[in-house]
C-alpha cells in the first residue's frame, strides 16, 4: 500500500491537459523526486497534492485517506515554496512557530519545539532575526523548518534549490538528504535538474507533457531508461537506429547500421523485441572507448569538464556527432571508436 | 545627502557633481515649496504672536492669542468636533475602501484596469458639485425624503439627514473614497501571492490568513490612506459650510471667519497653527499605534 497514491489524475487549464491521467505511488519515508522539463505538469501535480489546485478527475489519497474534498489548510501536507515565501513581517522564530499557533501549546513547549527545529536545520541563535536579514540559504532553512515543525505526513518541495547559487546548492543537497533521513518524513520534491533528482532521491518519476514516463531508482533511470525521452533527459546519450536480426538464448543480434552487426545481452533490450523489429541502440558517452580500430571519425570539438573531457566525434554517414567522454585526449584528430556490446541498450523505436 | 550622492552616482558623473544634479532636479519643487508654503507659514507664525487693536498690529510679541485659543470653551468644542468628525470620516472611509481595494486586487482578474478607472469616476466632477449633490440627496425635499414619503414609509421629511455632523461625515467619506482605495489597493497588490498560499499551507483558514498575513502586510497602505484622509478633512471648510449647519461646523470655519468677516488675523493664525499641531500629533500617534499593532501580530 503506497503512502501517497495518485490515480488517474488529470488537470487542464482550458487547453490541452497539463496533467494527463497520471498514476503514481509514493512509498512512506522515502525521498521521492518528480523530474521533468519546465511546463511538463510536475508543479501542477504537486499543487494538486497540496490542495492549491483541484484535479479535473481522478483521486489523490494520503495514508489511505482521499484528499480531493479536503481544503488545503486541513491537509496533512506542508510545502517548501520555490520562493520560500518567508513572512516578511515576522521574525525567524515567529515564521517557524506560524503553523503551531493554532495548536495553542503552552508557551514553553512551543518554544522548545521551535528551538529544536532551529537546531535541526542548524539555525541556532537566529530566532530573533527578521526575515529581511537572512541569506538565501538561511531563508531556505527557515522554509524547511517552518514546514517540518508541523510534522506533516508528506513534505512537498517545489524546486527547493533552484534559487541558490551552485556551491550552496551542492552543500544543501547533502544537507537535505541527511535531513530527510533524520526526520524520516516522506519528501516529495519537484525539480527540472536531473543531477539534483539523481543525487537526492531514492526514487525518481520522470514526467513529460503531463504524463509519467518512468518511475525508478536513479541508477536504473540512468542505466536502463525505458524510452528515448527518459534516456535523452537524463544525461548525455547517443542513439543509433537498428533492426533485430536474430534472437537466440540470452543474446540478441541486431543490425546496427554504422555499428555493424552486434550481439548484445538479451537483458539489455528493454522491451519485448521480435525478429524484424526496429529498435534504438543507446550508449552513454563514458561507455564508448577510443581504440586502434573500430568506427572511424574525426574530432570536431572537445569540452573540458575537469575530471573528464567531452568529445564530439564526427562520423561519415551520420549528421549529429557522437558524444564520447574520456579522461585522456586521443593521440590525433582521426580517431576510432569502440562500442562494447554489453554497454549498448535497446529501446523501442518511438 | 550621502544617499542622494550615491543614487546619482549610478546615473553617471562623480559623486559631488551627481549630488548637484540631484539638487537641480529638486529646484523647481523647492522654489514652489519655499514661496508657497514656508514663507506664508512663517508669516502666519509671526501674525499669531501679535496683538491687534483696530487694524494695527502691536509692536511687541505676545502669547495672548494662544492663551485665548486654548482657553475659550467654544474653540475647544470646535477642535474636538473637527478631530472627531475627521476621525470618523477616516474610519468610515478606510473601512469601506478596504473591501473595494481587496476586490480589485484579488478578485478582479482581467478587468483590474477598468475597475481602477471606474473607481475614479466620481472625481471627474468637481468637489463642489459632489458636495451639492449630497445636499440634494439628503435635503428636506431631497431624494431620500421624497422617496420615502412617496413610498408612504414616513409622513414628514426626516430632518436629521442634513445640517449636522452626520451629513458632513457622509459627504467627506464619499469625497475622499478614492484616496483611500488607491493606496490600500497598491499595498494589497504588492503582497506576494505565495505568502498567502504558505499561510494556507500552514493551517490557516481564510479568516485567520487575512488577519495574520494580508492585513499586517497591507498596513502601510491603510496608514497611508488614513493620514491622507485625516489631515485634509480636519481642515476642510467647504463641506461643513455647505452641509454642516451650526452643529456641523468645524475649526476651519472659524479660521475663515477670523481672517474674513472679523478680520482678526493674529487670532486666525493662532487657531490655524494650533489646529496644524493637533493634526500632526494625532496623525503621528496613529502611525505609531498602527506600527505597534502590526508588530503584535504573529
Amino acid at each position: 500500500m503506497a503512502y501517497l497514491s495518485i490515480r488517474q489524475v488529470s488537470k487542464a487549464f482550458g487547453g490541452p491537459p497539463v496533467v494527463d491521467a497520471v498514476d503514481l505511488e509514493v512509498p512512506q519515508g522515502r525521498f521521492f523526486a518528480l523530474l521533468g522539463p519546465s511546463g511538463c505538469g510536475k508543479t501542477t501535480l504537486l499543487r494538486m497534492i497540496a490542495g492549491f489546485e483541484t484535479p479535473d478527475s481522478g483521486t489523490i489519497a494520503i495514508d489511505g485517506e482521499v484528499m480531493n474534498a479536503i481544503p488545503p489548510h486541513l491537509r496533512p501536507t506542508n510545502m517548501v515554496f520555490q520562493s520560500y515565501a518567508i513572512f516578511p513581517h515576522l521574525s525567524v522564530f515567529d515564521n517557524i512557530a506560524y503553523g503551531l499557533r493554532k495548536l495553542r501549546l503552552p508557551k514553553n513547549e512551543l518554544k522548545a519545539r521551535v528551538e529544536a527545529m532551529l537546531a535541526t536545520v542548524r539555525l541556532e541563535g537566529l530566532s530573533g532575526r527578521g526575515a529581511g536579514q537572512l541569506s538565501g540559504g538561511q531563508r531556505q532553512r527557515v522554509a524547511l523548518a517552518r514546514a517540518l515543525v508541523r510534522q506533516p505526513k508528506l513534505l512537498l518541495l517545489d524546486e527547493p534549490l533552484a534559487a541558490l547559487d551552485k556551491r550552496l546548492r551542492e552543500a544543501m543537497q547533502v544537507e537535505l538528504r541527511q535531513l530527510q533521513r533524520q526526520v524520516g518524513i516522506t519528501f516529495l520534491m519537484v525539480t527540472h535538474d536531473q543531477e539534483e533528482a539523481l543525487s537526492l532521491a531514492d526514487q525518481v518519476a520522470v514526467m513529460n507533457n503531463g504524463k509519467i514516463l518512468q518511475v525508478a531508482s536513479p541508477r536504473e533511470l540512468y542505466e536502463r531508461p525505458n524510452c528515448r525521452e527518459v534516456a535523452d533527459f537524463i544525461g548525455e546519450i547517443n542513439f543509433f537506429h537498428a533492426t533485430v536480426k536474430a534472437v537466440d538464448g540470452d543474446r540478441v543480434t541486431v543490425n546496427g547500421g554504422l555499428l555493424g552487426v552486434v550481439a548484445l545481452p538479451r537483458a539489455n533490450i528493454l522491451f519485448d523485441a521480435a525478429v524484424g523489429d526496429a529498435l534504438l541502440l543507446a550508449i552513454r558517452p563514458e561507455d564508448i572507448g577510443f581504440a586502434d580500430a573500430g568506427l572511424a571519425g574525426t574530432l570536431a570539438a572537445s569540452t573540458f569538464l575537469g575530471e573528464t573531457t567531452l568529445f564530439q566525434v564526427q562520423v561519415a554517414g551520420r549528421s549529429d556527432p557522437i558524444v564520447v567522454s574520456n579522461y585522456f585526449d586521443p593521440p590525433s584528430k582521426d580517431v576510432h571508436l569502440n562500442f562494447p556490446p554489453d554497454m549498448l541498450i535497446g529501446l523501442p523505436e518511438s | 545627502m550621502r544617499r542622494q550622492g550615491n543614487g546619482a552616482n549610478v546615473a553617471g558623473g562623480t559623486g559631488s557633481q551627481g549630488a548637484q544634479n540631484g539638487y537641480w532636479l529638486l529646484a523647481p519643487t523647492l522654489a514652489v515649496m519655499a514661496l508657497g508654503l514656508a514663507a506664508p507659514l512663517g508669516l502666519v507664525a509671526v501674525y499669531s504672536l501679535k496683538n491687534q487693536t483696530g487694524i494695527s498690529l502691536s509692536e511687541g510679541w505676545t502669547l495672548a492669542q494662544y492663551g485665548e485659543v486654548l482657553g475659550r470653551a467654544s474653540y475647544r468644542t470646535l477642535f474636538w468636533r473637527s478631530l472627531g468628525i475627521s476621525g470618523l470620516v477616516t474610519l468610515v472611509t478606510v473601512l469601506l475602501a478596504y473591501p473595494m481595494a481587496y476586490f480589485v486586487a484579488f478578485k478582479a482578474r482581467r478587468a483590474k484596469f477598468v475597475w481602477l478607472i471606474a473607481l475614479t469616476i466620481p472625481f471627474w466632477t468637481s468637489y463642489l458639485l459632489r458636495v451639492f449633490a449630497w445636499k440634494i440627496i439628503l435635503g428636506f425635499d431631497g431624494v431620500i425624503n421624497s422617496g420615502l414619503m412617496r413610498l408612504g414609509l414616513i409622513d414628514h421629511p426626516l430632518t436629521f439627514l442634513l445640517y449636522n455632523p452626520f451629513s458632513v461625515v457622509v459627504t467627506l467619506a464619499h469625497a475622499w473614497a478614492a484616496f483611500a482605495i488607491l493606496p490600500i489597493y497598491v499595498s494589497l497588490e504588492k503582497i506576494d501571492r505565495s505568502l498567502l498560499e504558505a499561510a494556507t499551507d500552514l493551517g490557516d483558514g481564510p479568516l485567520r490568513r487575512f488577519l495574520r498575513v494580508t492585513l499586517p502586510l497591507s498596513m502601510p497602505g491603510v496608514i497611508g490612506a488614513a493620514v491622507l484622509i485625516f489631515v485634509p478633512t480636519t481642515g476642510d471648510y467647504v463641506t461643513p459650510t455647505l452641509v454642516g449647519g451650526p452643529a456641523g461646523s468645524m475649526i476651519a470655519n472659524v479660521i475663515e471667519i477670523q481672517f474674513g468677516r472679523i478680520g482678526n488675523w493674529p487670532m486666525g493664525s493662532a487657531l490655524a497653527l494650533v489646529s496644524m499641531t493637533a493634526v500632526a500629533l494625532v496623525a503621528g500617534a496613529f502611525v505609531l499605534l498602527a506600527r505597534w499593532a502590526t508588530a503584535r501580530v504573529r
